[in-house]
């Protein structure tokens, strides 16, 4: 058992941290719900794709660099220690990529993913639904089959669609067969946004942006070649990145250490007693999280699969990330209302419980297939 | 990077859980809080045969955290930190030889273990002060919320020869309690879990009930992220750490402990029931080698120094 790095991914950290240092922009980039920002945002990826940083575990010819699992980590970690800018195309990069990977054509991978390294194209996750979030299978949304055209016609409505608002394309599940049962007949589909009867209407969260959006679908053409995975078979090819979204891909220890370094510097500014077991409990979750972290690297690294672990992570993370940043407006005291990063922070880590499947789902999860209690008595889980 | 136990290191916890599980360590226990001390010193022999008690000056602080979390999962009696960790880090020479080959010893660190546990057992009793380690003679007994933990006033005697290791002592007995308190909270979410399956009221498994998964999961998470904080201080015991990994474990056996109760309802909250060891030995660990708010203030001021 060992937590030393290899030479080459020290030169690799190295390598990554002197090209961070040299190019992270001195002032923070304007919030990427705003169009301003979003646009500076793609600005930014297009400068960590040109050096080969904006997917560094991709192949080269997308613009990777073939990254082991161990330098990803270390990436991240050195990306969020230089206070590098939130990544505008996550939703492409961790969330859609896998899949595309694992279920896409080749001629999938070589029409989306180079555009999503680069940030010129930015995706949208369309899952949920008005009537379906955590009970995601009973979504609604309709794809027909049209022969005719090659393709098919969706209908419907998504919501809660987390950057629909500026984003280009975006990736969904639509009931294709409307015999089958819940979880079967499900089909995954990708689209642009601007497609003819597709209408995007921004909703305002709570910190005042329009952070996500509706979509509603009203006879929208998709062609066969935009079908991801077999048709009717989406729901299975939708799972494969769930575990993502909760376990490593989309929350890397790298920001949540980042952020309690940080923390510990607004301790030692403005030191106050009553809040100092917490400062210490905040740190020390994060550092949980990085060990954690390197245990399901290895597991990885040896073939295993990380499963409803990817539970037990999220709670994790949701909750330290709020717990990060209740304590610093607690350090703040009379000035934790005011505007600034920590309460920019604090609004966001409050939709951590929420979104990637609630805390409540995930608990669920954890108890039913790592403790093995007795299902719900029905009901389907993401 | 590599951090997963080896395959030579999952054999030996392994091993060692076999062997404890085979040793009705339970009666152990309870016969050990009566006085009598025969089948617990038996038990002790037979760890030290399979080497646990040279595995802090033969092995490294993994080996240490594994047996540990051992002898935690089974409620093991004894002043085990005290001699195969403390003291075995502490002394020099002869001593040192004697605790690794199977003497019982103990002593007392104030101000953070201020009484000795089994003197009454131990063949060897020391206290440990500013100006090292002294012989001590035992003096009255107190009574722990653990009846298995038997604590004594100690009257220090002479200077006693030392490694002069009584930080790295010290950090590698936190460290210790830490693993046994993983390990006893492993054990009382285990047996949380195997009862909720069979308990039944209003016609389904309490266990089908979501408010008790719920707090179930709970204590699989917070062990979860517990042991990765004593594997990390067990390849690099700093004081910070090991101080991490004491309030990790310390949290998350606390949290088992009142959810194993809270699941069990009144059953769990009698004396026969065997949960009662876990629960009275993680409350008295949960103080022991240093307080959560001592181990707190000092991961803090490591952090950012003298804080006021
Ligand atoms: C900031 C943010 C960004 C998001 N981004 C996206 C996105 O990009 N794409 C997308 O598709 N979706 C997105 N979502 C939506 C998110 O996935 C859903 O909100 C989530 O799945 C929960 O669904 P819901 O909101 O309908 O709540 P509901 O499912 O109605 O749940 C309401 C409450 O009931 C609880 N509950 C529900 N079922 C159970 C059960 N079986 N047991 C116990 N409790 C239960 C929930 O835990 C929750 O507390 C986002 C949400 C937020 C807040």
């Amino acid at each position: 058992m060992d937590l030393e790095l290899s030479e080459s991914e020290l030169a690799f950290q190295a390598e990554a941290r002197s090209w961070l240092a040299a190019n992270v922009p001195a002032q923070p980039l304007p919030s990427l719900d705003t169009p301003e920002g979003f646009a500076l945002h793609q600005e930014w990826e297009a400068r960590l794709a040109a050096d080969r940083w904006s997917v560094v575990s991709w192949p080269r010819e997308y613009h990777g660099r073939e990254a082991s699992l161990v330098e990803w980590v270390v990436f991240e970690e050195e990306y969020y220690r230089a206070g590098a800018p939130g990544r505008v195309s996550q939703n492409g990069i961790f969330l859609l990529a896998p899949i595309i990977f694992e279920h896409g054509t080749q001629e999938q991978q070589d029409r989306f993913l180079p555009t999503m390294a680069t940030g010129e194209r930015i995706w949208a996750q369309c899952w949920s639904e008005p009537e379906a979030g955590s009970d995601l299978a009973s979504l609604k949304s309709t794809a027909r089959r049209d022969d005719a055209r090659g393709g098919w016609v969706l209908d419907g409505q998504k919501i809660w669609c987390s950057r629909a608002a500026l984003a280009h394309w975006g990736f969904g599940l639509f009931r294709s067969d409307p015999e089958a049962q819940k979880h079967a007949g499900l089909t995954y589909f990708l689209f642009p946004l601007d497609a003819e009867g597709v209408t995007v209407r921004p909703i305002a969260q709570l910190d005042g942006e329009a952070g996500f959006a509706e979509v509603f679908f009203d006879d929208v053409f998709v062609p066969d070649a935009d079908v991801l995975g077999a048709p009717g078979d989406g729901w299975r090819v939708a799972m494969s990145t769930a575990g993502n979204e909760r376990g490593l891909s989309l929350r890397s220890p790298g920001r949540f250490t980042a952020a309690a370094d940080r923390l510990l510097s607004l301790y030692a500014e403005r030191p106050d007693p009553r809040v100092a077991d917490r400062v210490v409990d905040a740190w020390l979750r994060a550092e949980a999280y990085r060990l954690y972290t390197w245990g399901t690297v290895t597991k990885l690294k040896d073939g295993g699969d990380i499963g409803a672990a990817g539970s037990v992570n999220k709670v994790w993370w949701s909750e330290l990330d709020v717990a990060l940043h209740e304590t610093a407006l607690d350090l703040l005291g009379p000035d934790a209302e005011l505007e600034s990063r920590w309460l920019d922070g604090y609004t966001f880590a409050l939709s951590g419980p929420i979104y990637a499947g609630t805390n409540e789902i995930q608990r669920n999860i954890v108890a039913e297939r790592i403790l093995g209690l007795p299902r719900e008595p029905k009901g389907a889980q993401r | 990077m590599r951090f997963e136990l080896t395959t030579d290191q999952r054999d030996f916890a392994a091993s060692l859980d076999a062997l404890l599980a085979a040793s009705d360590t339970v009666a152990v226990a309870r016969a050990w809080a009566e006085g009598e001390h025969a089948p617990g010193l038996a038990l002790w022999a037979r760890l030290a045969e399979q080497g646990v008690t040279m595995l802090a000056t033969e092995a490294t602080p993994v080996e240490v955290c594994i047996a540990f979390e051992a002898l935690g999962r089974h409620a093991v009696p004894g002043p085990w930190v005290e001699s195969a960790a403390y003291l075995a880090t502490e002394l020099a020479g002869s001593a040192q030889e004697a605790i690794a080959s199977g003497t019982v010893a103990t002593v007392a660190v104030p101000p953070h273990t201020p009484y000795a546990l089994d003197a009454d057992v131990a063949e060897r009793v020391y206290a440990a002060g500013r100006d090292g380690v002294r012989t001590a003679t035992p003096g009255e007994p107190h009574v722990s919320v653990d009846r298995t933990r038997r604590l004594f006033s100690v009257a220090p005697g002479p200077v006693h020869d030392t490694a002069d290791r009584s930080q790295e002592a010290f950090d590698l007995a936190v460290l210790a309690t830490a693993a046994q308190l993983l390990g006893a909270g492993e054990r009382v979410l285990a047996d949380a879990v195997t009862y909720v399956k069979q308990r039944k009221q209003f016609g389904r498994e309490i266990g089908s009930y979501q408010a008790i998964k719920h707090r179930l999961a709970d204590v699989r998470i917070a062990l979860d992220f517990a042991r990765p904080l004593v594997h990390g201080a067990a390849l690099d015991p700093a004081p910070r750490a090991v101080s991490a990994a004491k309030v990790a474990c310390a949290d998350a056996a606390y949290l088992a402990s009142r959810t194993g109760l809270q699941v069990h309802g009144a059953i769990g909250y009698t004396q026969e029931f065997d949960l009662s060891i876990w629960i009275t030995k993680i409350r008295a660990l949960v103080t022991a080698w240093g307080t959560p708010a001592f181990h707190r203030a000092r991961i803090l001021d490591s952090l950012v120094g003298s804080h006021g």
